[in-house]
């Protein structure tokens, strides 16, 4: 039965579009595909920071890089998404690669400070931008062509795709963490020490899965840049890690759907807040719709005293084999 | 690129860097210590700001104001240590970064609602004015007093942990906290004190700071980095790594600020300059905290053996 | 004539004001239970880390198999056949023995880079895992998660962590600590069923495991070797006694 739920909320994701359709209410669709896509995002940071117990404060900057590359792409005539994306997932992959190789050699504070300052450095890069428009941000007259007959302006076509690669991206994360690579990382979380002393180049593995999160950020970095038709530095502040780093916790630190619950319940918790009326809460105070923020830090707050296995901790945990 | 100008940015640096000293010398105690990332710290500079103002506006004194909401957000910070920090100090380091973010949040969001985006904190009349230092070389009056509350209180402090007998336990707990609490330290109440201090400096440099900075919410975040940056290269649990730190961390931000662009100017195309000019500044501090990072693991002066 | 399994000379580690390693040479011959004992404080376990690679020393050379492994990483001196096991327990706590034991067995079986076939189904993992823990007297306990073991049988695993390396030379570092007299006899057993084929350097506490097991004995006091040889040797050696203030050398 248990198995058998991630189907079915599958189809349910599947059904969503066309019964939005049929009530009117499209804006449900592009709001899904939001939520979507920062489940992607922050997927890709669970497997650093929940498999492999990296805190990375970087991470918003490899998400930025590939909305960025995919929105330079567009911006120069190669709109075609079969190019752009993939190289998103390239260059932020390669930039992971790099600020790993240097952010791996230390150890715990050092090494979230580093992480910080990495995403930092490469912020005040994109503001400096002038051509891709600095810190105005950059708007896109199109989304990428997908081709194959499917036109991405159509919101809902959009959805789907997006669907898709998050069923792939979770998917595959799924046989990672089963396999050989999976096991050695979560090893390495539990005692990096001891995997040296039984022959594992910790050092290796920890950067293979810093890069391969780093790539999977940039692919939902160029969804987002699709999503938006805009990008702009403001995705790359390490608030904005933050906040992936609180949908992570939020959904569950190493669960295979942490990334998808947390989103959904961060970003669920928001739209709800900013779009429906609480009566009782309005007649309290009538301006609280303009301070969502505050009751997600509080959620934030309550999740990480009182039940820091998150959203997936409620359900029981995921069988180890 | 005159002399004259070289030496006023020299002044602003170190003027920045002592205020920076302030915040960090707070939260390198919090975290050699209590081995605590805060990360909200940033937030208790951004009350103590407010706090000023308001208390400004209210008694119509600059001095008063200031004086008052030192004490003020001291009991903002203690506040906080009691109800929701301490229930940190056992958890895990992410755990603490993702309260202490959550905090973030919820004090800005509290901020706003109270009092509204931000506030005007003018510096006092008598101060606003320029002081001549040398032949032609004016500099803000203002800006020489926060250099001389800085420095009093860099000295204060040395005071306090080198010389009183509750320094020495702060030092104590800095490099070995299990010693500490079987030496029968009141540990709860040492690291409540602790805190309470590390937010009525944070109120100082808040409330000096406005006048130039502007007072508004967010302002934590940005100057709470450059905190970080300077304990990690100062070390963690140092005040003396602190005070290094900071004035380093203020010359160079400033002073990179202030030249880069020209320097680069003289060396590369004028488009290239005018864009990269302002990031390769901005990022100057990392790639000084990379540096020490490489050299020194530990920081500067570590406090822990 | 049998390259010297392993070859210490002039090794050389201070920590600040504190010399922890003082010029140590030490050999390990093929096939030999060579003893590591000395009074508390001496340095045995820096002196493990230093030949395992986890700590780098200051000065000095360490040779295994003919090999300057001086510089080189923990990691590469396990695959040539350098392993150790840790005084304090540390093992893979929220995994079970069978998972603990195949991580090792895997890390020399092919590469981890695999993102793809679940590691579950290589059977051919498990079936040496499961030879190591019966070796260990493990068997009962084989899905067990590693955490629930008890004191004991933590400290079996442990050995047999670094058993299943597949070493040459296995690093014991007092691998019979907090034991009782059944355990320890059934460690004592285990160590010299590995003579064969596996040669040992033990450190351990326990006089009697190390006069049943070893061939050689050497003596570390304050950081330097005060003396080497046959356990006859050194249970006489005026010296040692001296060191030890009397109390730990058998009489």
């Amino acid at each position: 039965m248990r198995r058998a739920a991630p189907y079915f909320v599958l189809l349910l994701a599947i059904a969503l579009p066309l019964v939005m359709r049929s009530l009117d209410q499209v804006y449900y669709v592009t709001m899904a595909s939001r939520i979507l896509i920062y489940a992607l995002a922050a997927t890709s940071l669970n497997l650093v920071l929940g498999y492999g117990g990296m805190i990375s404060f970087g991470h918003a900057a490899f998400v930025g890089a590939g909305a960025y590359t995919a929105s330079v792409m567009i911006v120069e005539g190669v709109p075609s998404a079969w190019i752009a994306w993939p190289l998103a997932m390239a260059v932020s992959g390669l930039l992971a690669l790099v600020v790993g190789a240097i952010s791996l050699r230390t150890r715990g504070v050092y090494f979230i400070m580093i992480t910080l300052a990495f995403a930092q450095m490469i912020y005040y890069l994109t503001i400096s931008m002038k051509a891709y428009g600095g810190d105005e941000g950059l708007t896109l007259t199109q989304r990428s062509d997908a081709g194959l007959g499917l036109d991405l302006k159509d919101d809902i076509t959009f959805y789907y795709v997006v669907l898709a690669l998050l069923a792939l991206t979770v998917f595959f994360l799924s046989r990672l963490v089963n396999a050989r690579f999976g096991r050695v990382i979560e090893a390495i979380r539990e005692n990096e020490a001891r995997m040296e002393a039984i022959g594992y180049p910790a050092f290796r593995f920890k950067l293979t899965a810093f890069a391969i999160a780093g790539a999977l950020g940039g692919l939902a970095g160029a969804l987002l840049a699709n999503q938006n038709s805009y990008v702009n530095p403001g995705i790359l502040h390490w608030t904005e890690s933050g906040k992936l780093m609180i949908m992570v916790i939020l959904g569950g630190v190493g669960h295979l759907y942490g990334g998808v619950f947390g989103a959904v319940g961060l970003l669920g918790l928001e739209e709800l807040l900013a779009n429906h009326k609480i009566g009782w809460l309005a007649a309290l105070y009538p301006n609280y719709q303009q301070h969502s923020l505050l009751a997600v830090g509080v959620v934030m707050l309550l999740v990480v005293l009182y039940a820091p296995q998150g959203i997936a901790g409620l359900f029981k945990r995921r069988e180890r084999k | 690129m005159s002399l004259t100008l070289i030496l006023e940015q020299s002044l602003n640096g170190l003027q920045f860097g002592l205020m920076l000293f302030l915040l960090a010398a707070g939260l390198t105690l919090v975290f050699g210590i209590m081995d605590m990332i805060n990360l909200a710290h940033g937030s208790l500079y951004m009350v103590g700001a407010f706090l000023a103002a308001t208390l400004v506006q209210a008694t119509g004194s600059f001095t008063l104001g200031v004086l008052l909401a030192i004490p003020a957000t001291a009991v903002v910070g203690m506040a906080l240590e009691i109800t929701v920090l301490r229930t940190l100090y056992e958890r895990d380091h992410l755990s603490q970064v993702l309260a202490t973010f959550a905090l973030i949040l919820i004090i800005n969001e509290l901020v706003r609602m109270i009092w509204g985006s931000d506030m005007p904190l003018p510096g006092p009349q008598a101060l606003s004015g320029p002081v001549l230092l040398l032949p032609g070389m004016p500099y803000s009056a203002y800006r020489l007093l926060i250099i001389g509350v800085g420095l009093a209180v860099a000295v204060l402090l040395y005071f306090v942990v080198a010389k009183t007998r509750v320094g020495m336990l702060v030092r104590a707990g800095a490099s070995n906290r299990e010693m500490a609490l079987a030496m029968g330290v009141n540990i709860k109440l040492l690291f409540t004190l602790v805190f309470g201090f590390g937010a009525a400096l944070c109120a100082v440099a808040g409330a000096m700071l406005a006048p130039i900075f502007a007072v508004q919410v967010g302002m934590g975040e940005n100057i709470l980095i450059l905190a970080f940056v300077v304990i990690v290269i100062g070390g963690i649990g140092s005040i003396r790594g602190a005070l290094v730190g900071s004035i380093l961390v203020g010359m160079v931000d400033t002073m990179g600020r202030a030249f880069m662009p020209a320097i680069l100017r003289e060396i590369l195309t004028p488009a290239f300059a005018s864009a990269a000019g302002p990031a390769i500044a901005s990022i100057l501090i990392y790639v000084l905290m990379a540096a020490v990072l490489f050299w020194r693991p530990q920081g500067l002066f570590p406090a822990r053996g | 004539m049998s390259t010297r399994l392993l070859e210490i000379e002039g090794l050389q580690k201070r920590f600040g004001g504190i010399v922890a390693t003082d010029r140590v040479a030490l050999t390990v011959e093929q096939g030999e239970i060579h003893a590591l004992i000395g009074p508390n404080g001496a340095g045995k376990t820096t002196l493990i880390a230093q030949i395992s690679g986890s700590l780098a020393p200051d000065a000095g050379r360490i040779a295994f198999l003919g090999e300057d492994v001086t510089v080189l990483p923990q990691y590469a001196r396990v695959s040539r056949g350098l392993a150790r096991s840790y005084q304090i327990t540390s093992i893979f706590k929220r995994f079970s023995v069978a998972q603990n034991l195949s991580l090792a067995v895997q890390a020399r079986s092919g590469s981890s880079f695999r993102f793809w076939r679940p590691v579950a189904g290589e059977t051919a993992l498990v079936d040496e895992a499961r030879a190591i823990a019966i070796q260990v007297g493990l068997a009962e306990r084989f899905d067990a998660i590693a955490g629930s073991l008890a004191h004991a049988e933590q400290r079996n695993l442990e050995v047999g962590l670094a058993l299943a390396t597949n070493p040459k030379l296995l690093l014991l570092d007092e691998p019979m600590a907090g034991m009782g007299p059944d355990e320890s006899r059934r460690m004592i057993d285990l160590i010299s069923r590995l003579r064969e084929k596996v040669s040992v350097l033990l450190v351990e506490h326990d006089m009697d495991a190390v006069f049943r097991l070893a061939d050689r004995i050497s003596v570390l006091v304050n950081g330097s070797i005060v003396a080497t040889g046959a356990p006859d040797e050194i249970r006489n050696n005026a010296e040692v006694k001296r060191a030890y203030l009397g109390d730990e050398v058998a009489a």
